[in-house]
């Protein structure tokens, strides 16, 4: 599992790490930091057997592990978003775009967040087929085929969702577009942190959000440019 | 087994429409009439227009009633009272996701698309042929499908996929489509042979979580979207959305798609094709030559 993390962590390399995912942060010079963490005994993550597409098998030395509950030292929980869902006075879409990644028959990120709007690329860098297939049911849901060396796909989301993704051909490949109407977003880094930058004085409601736990939200006040600390404690489900 | 299936439906959509015909059955003014039996549907576009041809969402609903409610459901969402005897599901009009597209995938198909698809009905699934229906019936029936969603009010249909004429059928269009099937890895699930038997065909689901078959190309049945070369080239070109066969639009070149629909009627080995007869004259002289497909011809199927 930690080998795993090494890798997935060397791979998002390129397109920052998990905590770095988000956007410019705008003017304002308040923050929200905190950790998330869990509570109880969640499910144990499984090892996916790719025995059936070799060229990804042979990418991992150790099997990759699920990833809908990743837990880390001291109860964290990684890969939850945290964003700002009401309070914020709107931001428009960076004109960068969000980078997704298929390498090695996985999602990376396994969460990738963006916003209303922001332009999506969509990379296959595997020696094999993929058909990207995102769930969408407030977004068109659309499913398209992605052959080795294809260029990447490029596309964006109108409305905000949280959109699980798949690949009919690689049924454990499992990850989410998380289309948000906020600027102000952060996913946890492995150990359950997240930092919400660039926020102007006023009164917020920040959620956090789980695949598999749901949402927690708390309400923030900001003065000044304070920093202030919020935690989530989500109770893990043993299943 | 299917034709005593198909008995047991119509029995059954008969019951289900005695039992709706009992009630005090009063012609419908308009769509927007509120009405227990149907809900109320979100209007959109009140109107279709196939051809010449108009249709209106107001004949549509009193049509629906009669002939679609017993498994697509009062509220347009697939729930009817035979949807739970009924696999695949029937469609669920509020979503807006059609199988049967000239429209690029995620996006609105035509008006003539969803007539098409009452028309041909859906083979090998409850859906039957609707042509005892006028044409004016079905374009009636397309506008009140219409408004279930409220997609049709907000989205225009997507830009219909421009087919360009048939290539001849060779035996180089042949084994360049044998190759794009090695290729774009549609044995992954379709099976080597066709059989819809590849490695990840036991674990395909629809969008719904509801287990689903690929197309078993040597049955020979005809497509669920059509019979045509011209079907085949849509089928795989736009996708067929709400279910794992992805589009393959944007990779596929239209001279080469051709080669894969050429490729893909030899696989239809119980219907007499011309693809079929010039492929089997092909292997019995240089079959032994053929590499395999699958998981070990990485270097393409020629």
């Amino acid at each position: 599992m930690r080998l795993k993390y090494i890798s997935a962590v060397a791979l998002t390399a390129v397109i920052g790490s998990s905590m770095m995912i988000f956007a410019k942060p705008p003017a304002g010079g308040g923050s929200i930091t905190g950790k998330v963490t869990y509570t109880g005994t969640p499910a144990k993550m499984k090892p996916i057997d790719m025995s059936k597409e070799p060229s990804c098998a042979k990418q991992h030395a150790t099997p990759v592990m699920t990833q809908n509950v990743t837990t880390g030292a001291g109860n964290s929980l990684q890969w939850v978003v945290v964003y700002i869902s009401a309070g914020d006075q709107g931001s428009a879409a960076p004109s960068q775009a969000v980078r997704y990644d298929q390498k090695g028959c996985e999602y990376l990120p396994h969460v990738l967040p963006m916003q209303v709007s922001q332009q999506l690329q969509i990379y296959n860098d595997d020696q094999t087929s993929h058909n990207i297939h995102p769930l969408a049911k407030v977004n068109p849901e659309w499913n398209k085929s992605q052959p080795a060396g294809s260029p990447p796909i490029d596309t964006k989301y109108d409305k905000a969702e949280f959109i699980p993704v798949k690949c009919n051909i690689h049924p454990w490949m499992h990850g989410y577009f998380v289309v948000l109407n906020t600027s102000h977003y952060a996913v946890t880094g492995e150990d359950g942190s997240f930092d919400l930058k660039g926020l102007p004085p006023g009164k917020y409601t920040v959620t956090a959000w789980q695949e598999q736990y749901g949402t927690q939200t708390q309400d923030v006040t900001i003065t000044g440019s304070e920093s202030k600390s919020v935690n989530f404690v989500f109770k893990a489900l043993p299943y | 087994m299917i034709s005593g299936k198909f008995a047991a439906t119509i029995a059954l959509g008969s019951i289900a429409l005695l039992t709706l015909c009992a009630g005090p059955l009063r012609a419908q003014s308009h769509v927007d009439t509120p009405d227990p039996s149907l809900g109320t549907p979100s209007v959109a576009s009140e109107e279709s227009h196939i051809g010449g041809l108009t249709g209106h969402a107001a004949s549509g609903k009193v049509l629906y009633r009669r002939y679609c409610i017993g498994c697509h459901g009062p509220a347009g969402d697939g729930e009817g009272m035979n949807a739970q005897w009924i696999d695949p599901k029937p469609r669920d009009f509020t979503q807006a996701i059609f199988k049967c597209r000239s429209t690029p995938t995620g996006t609105l198909p035509t008006d003539q698309d969803l007539y098409n698809a009452i028309t041909r009905g859906f083979v090998t699934t409850n859906m039957p042929q609707w042509r005892p229906l006028t044409q004016q019936q079905r374009a009636d029936l397309v506008a009140f499908i219409k408004t279930w969603s409220p997609r049709w009010s907000k989205e225009k249909s997507g830009d219909v996929l421009v087919i360009p004429a048939e290539t001849p059928v060779t035996i180089e269009s042949i084994l360049h489509g044998r190759e794009l099937f090695q290729k774009l890895e549609c044995w992954k699930c379709h099976g080597p042979a066709g059989h819809g038997d590849g490695p990840s065909a036991a674990t395909l689901t629809d969008s719904k979580d509801n287990p689903i078959r690929p197309y078993n190309f040597s049955v020979g049945t005809r497509f669920k979207c059509g019979e045509t070369n011209q079907d085949i080239y849509k089928i795989f070109m736009t996708g067929v959305d709400g279910t794992p066969m992805p589009s393959f639009h944007d990779v596929i070149q239209p001279n080469d798609a051709w080669d894969l629909v050429h490729f893909l009627r030899t696989l239809q080995v119980t219907l007499p094709t011309k693809e079929g007869d010039l492929w089997r004259g092909y292997v019995a002289t240089h079959g032994k030559d053929l590499k395999p497909i699958g998981p070990d011809s990485a270097a393409g199927a020629q």
